[in-house]
């Protein structure tokens, strides 16, 4: 472990650190022919962590995830989902290889140490925390959000501290819209996907103009889901937002937001409320008798809902989704993934397991194939664009704006009946293709900035 | 959503919501009065009366038996962190108490969440009160109703065992000058044991009477402890009638407030905290020169 005030060498040139840039670089060209790589070491000044992180045998990536707090039983899903990664990184695992052909027993001859911290989904504590792990253990890698404040703070972060950033969940379009960089990059499906793939569904299923309320938890995330989704549904459908009830994060009582609703005439609540928000708020919907005589739409899936509210509640409702372990009959990556996380943790695992676990399998796979740990280097492999398989089939990257093109799920809650076993919540309906989900590159105001 | 109808129903759901904030910010008040204590694990104590009830409630099937469970339970809590801990911070300055509190809030909170995970645990209202009752105005959780009479006699029973016990007295005596209480020779320690079982009962019997209607979680008092002590300012550090008072004017700003714009309800609690204090630096029913 190195002291805090080393950090300040990174940034300066000194002539060890050419030497050792130096040296890498020439090792790393040496294993890789015909890679490009500068002629001089200068070409490559020590960036961020690069390259004090990935000098021993181990290389540290952090988590900033929520174990507390509003988000605590997201958090430890995700938390799951990067365990699993890194020990299928370290041993070369067949499943990791599918994804990242060219990890072998750890990544460029490095095995991966995962550092973990609580945010409690608060992005001031979740930055505090990824600089110290900065400071003292030089990671290369940070990740991290169950809420997209903290995602857009770590974007920031991850590009004043030149350190790559794959963000944990964030549904927020900011993530890779205007809040955008060039060390951050999203694997999951957020607000705009969201409503462009659910909203067909509803009007399909529920018809024309008819009169939602919304339930908006007060950040970033919501204000961007539920505008998503309500332009959708009003320019395509003609439904109309009766009423959008904006709540704090955190909140336990929503009786007076419920009250609201109950006066407002709505036909449908659309909730966009995450985490044990969203759990309250549904449980008490059905307290006020809100729920079942008003249809419950998720348009931004929540893990463990379901299992915390119950089958009877989410029984029927429409929500979209980033992966739901049901895919294994249809993807064979999904089979191992789930198969793997139920071995080890004892239980099928949800959206944000998955999603972490592919972000560091990308990650992996975008390293090894660059051949190098420098972070420009890994940017532009990202950037090339390239296709590949996932748990949700062939995937690839938008190199405008680092955001993963990939599908969306749509699932309808199961009656209690019909559940095949006690996880067996949902039933996949569509899996909607990701490309015309998405908005032009630059229609969010995504400016990603520089690599160095 | 401006209108009479909805105008009446959230005053209606501001009385049960500052009914429930007034329960929780007498136990607090109460403590701080007399002890001069401010208890930061208050919020703590409100989540273990959730689980000591929900794990009664597991066993025996009966909320009756969860109601009991949890507010003794966190009342003998309640005398042990006094007597073991607490008892040695009272000639200690305030920053030392606020950290011993803090600290064993989050020691209850994590020792929770190490037994019983962070997923959510529902207590079902009595098979009587479940399903909703038509007020004309709206329609209502029926358990919601009877809330507020089960929070009017829990605050009744306060009011009797304050201002009608000789017990009563001589806390009241306790909150207005401890020192005096204790030299007329009342074993003024023992009075403050009990006084800080009483208080931890009120969190606790509330943490359960809450449990049907907010599913608990390990921080389910968080949220509660910060609203909680901005009641207790508005009605009057250490006045049990002030946090009474203090609970259902908060209530009725966040409910009131949520018609007109949903966002600004809990801005608008703490924008008239703050007039309070500019106005009343006491609290509304509170005195001046009490610690």
């Amino acid at each position: 472990m190195t002291s805090s005030n080393d950090k300040s060498d990174n940034n300066g040139l000194s002539r060890r650190r050419v030497l050792q840039a130096g040296a890498g670089l020439m090792g790393s060209s040496m294993l890789m022919p015909g890679f490009m790589v500068p002629v001089f070491a200068a070409d490559k000044p020590p960036i961020g962590t690069w390259p004090a992180g990935s000098q021993g045998d181990t290389v540290n990536v952090a988590a900033a995830v929520p174990r507390t707090g509003t988000y605590a039983v997201q958090g430890e899903d995700e938390l799951k989902g990067w365990q699993l990664a890194v020990e299928h990184i370290n041993n070369g695992d067949p499943l990791m290889k599918k994804i990242a052909p060219k990890v072998t027993k750890g990544l460029l001859g490095k095995k991966v140490n995962l550092l973990v911290a609580d945010s409690g989904a608060k992005p001031n504590q979740a930055v505090q925390e990824i600089q110290t792990f900065i400071n003292q253990n030089k990671i290369i890698l940070m990740t991290g959000s169950t809420s997209s404040a903290v995602a857009v703070a770590l974007n920031k972060f991850a590009q004043r501290e030149k350190v790559l950033y794959v963000t944990g969940i964030s549904g927020s379009n900011d993530t890779t819209g205007k809040d955008c960089v060039r060390y951050g990059f999203r694997q999951n499906f957020y607000g705009e996907t969201a409503a462009n793939a659910i909203g067909p569904v509803l009007v399909k299923n529920f018809g024309k103009n008819r009169k939602a309320a919304f339930m908006t938890p007060d950040y970033t995330y919501g204000h961007t889901v539920t505008k998503s989704v309500s332009d959708y549904l009003i320019q395509n459908a003609g439904w109309t937002m009766v009423t959008n009830q904006v709540s704090p994060l955190g909140t336990q009582d929503f009786s007076q937001y419920l009250t609201n609703i109950a006066n407002s005439g709505a036909e449908f609540i659309v909730n966009v409320n995450w985490g044990r928000d969203a759990v309250l708020s549904t449980q008490q919907a059905k307290q006020f008798g809100l729920i079942p005589k008003m249809k419950l739409v998720i348009p931004y899936q929540i893990p463990f809902l379901a299992k915390e509210v119950g089958p009877e509640l989410t029984e029927g409702v429409y929500a979209a989704t980033d992966f739901w372990w049901t895919l294994e009959d249809k993807y064979p990556l999904a089979k191992m993934f789930v198969e793997s996380f139920n071995k080890k943790f004892g239980y099928r695992p949800e959206w944000g397991a998955n999603n972490s676990y592919m972000s560091f399998a990308i990650w992996a796979r975008m390293v090894s194939e660059a051949g190098s740990f420098y972070p420009p280097d890994v940017i532009k492999q990202y950037e090339k664009g390239e296709t590949f398989d996932s748990t949700v089939g062939e995937v690839h990257f938008r190199p405008e704006d680092h955001q993963l093109v990939r599908p969306v799920i749509i699932v309808r809650g199961k009656a209690p009946k019909d559940m095949r076993n006690k996880e067996d919540y949902w039933e996949v309906l569509e899996v909607v293709p990701g490309a015309p989900l998405m908005q032009k590159p630059d229609a969010f105001g995504c400016k990603l900035g520089d690599y160095t | 959503m401006i209108n009479w109808g909805n105008f009446i129903s959230q005053c209606f759901n501001g009385l049960v919501l500052g009914a429930l904030l007034a329960l929780i910010s007498s136990g607090l008040t109460i403590i701080y009065g007399t002890l001069g204590v401010l208890n930061l694990a208050h919020g703590a104590m409100f989540m273990l009366g959730g689980y000591a009830g929900w794990v009664a409630y597991t066993y025996t099937g009966s909320f009756i038996a969860a109601v009991i469970a949890g507010s003794l339970f966190v009342m003998l809590v309640g005398v042990v962190v006094e007597r073991v801990i607490i008892r040695y911070f009272y000639a200690r300055p305030h920053e030392d108490q606020l950290l011993v509190t803090f600290g064993l809030g989050i020691v209850f909170v994590e020792a929770v969440r190490f037994f019983f995970g962070s997923l959510s645990k529902a207590v079902p209202p009595p098979p009587s009160l479940v399903g909703i009752t038509n007020l004309g105005f709206m329609f209502y959780p029926t358990y919601r109703i009877a809330l507020l009479g089960i929070v009017a006699i829990a605050l009744l029973a306060l009011y009797f065992v304050l201002y009608r016990t000789r017990i009563g007295m001589i806390v009241r005596a306790g909150i207005e000058d401890s020192v005096m209480v204790d030299s007329l020779g009342i074993d003024v320690y023992k009075v403050f044991m009990l006084v800080f079982g009483i208080g931890a009962m009120a969190a606790g019997f509330a943490g359960i009477v809450n449990a049907p209607v907010v599913s608990i979680a390990p921080d389910v008092g968080e949220a509660i402890l910060v609203q909680t002590f901005v009641v207790v300012v508005i009605g009057g550090v250490g006045s049990f009638p002030g946090a009474v008072l203090g609970g259902l004017i908060a209530g009725e700003i966040i409910s009131i407030t949520s018609m007109f714009n949903p966002g600004y309800a809990y801005v608008m609690l703490f924008v008239a905290m703050t007039l309070v204090l500019v106005l009343r630096p006491y609290g509304l029913l509170g005195t001046a020169g009490r610690e």
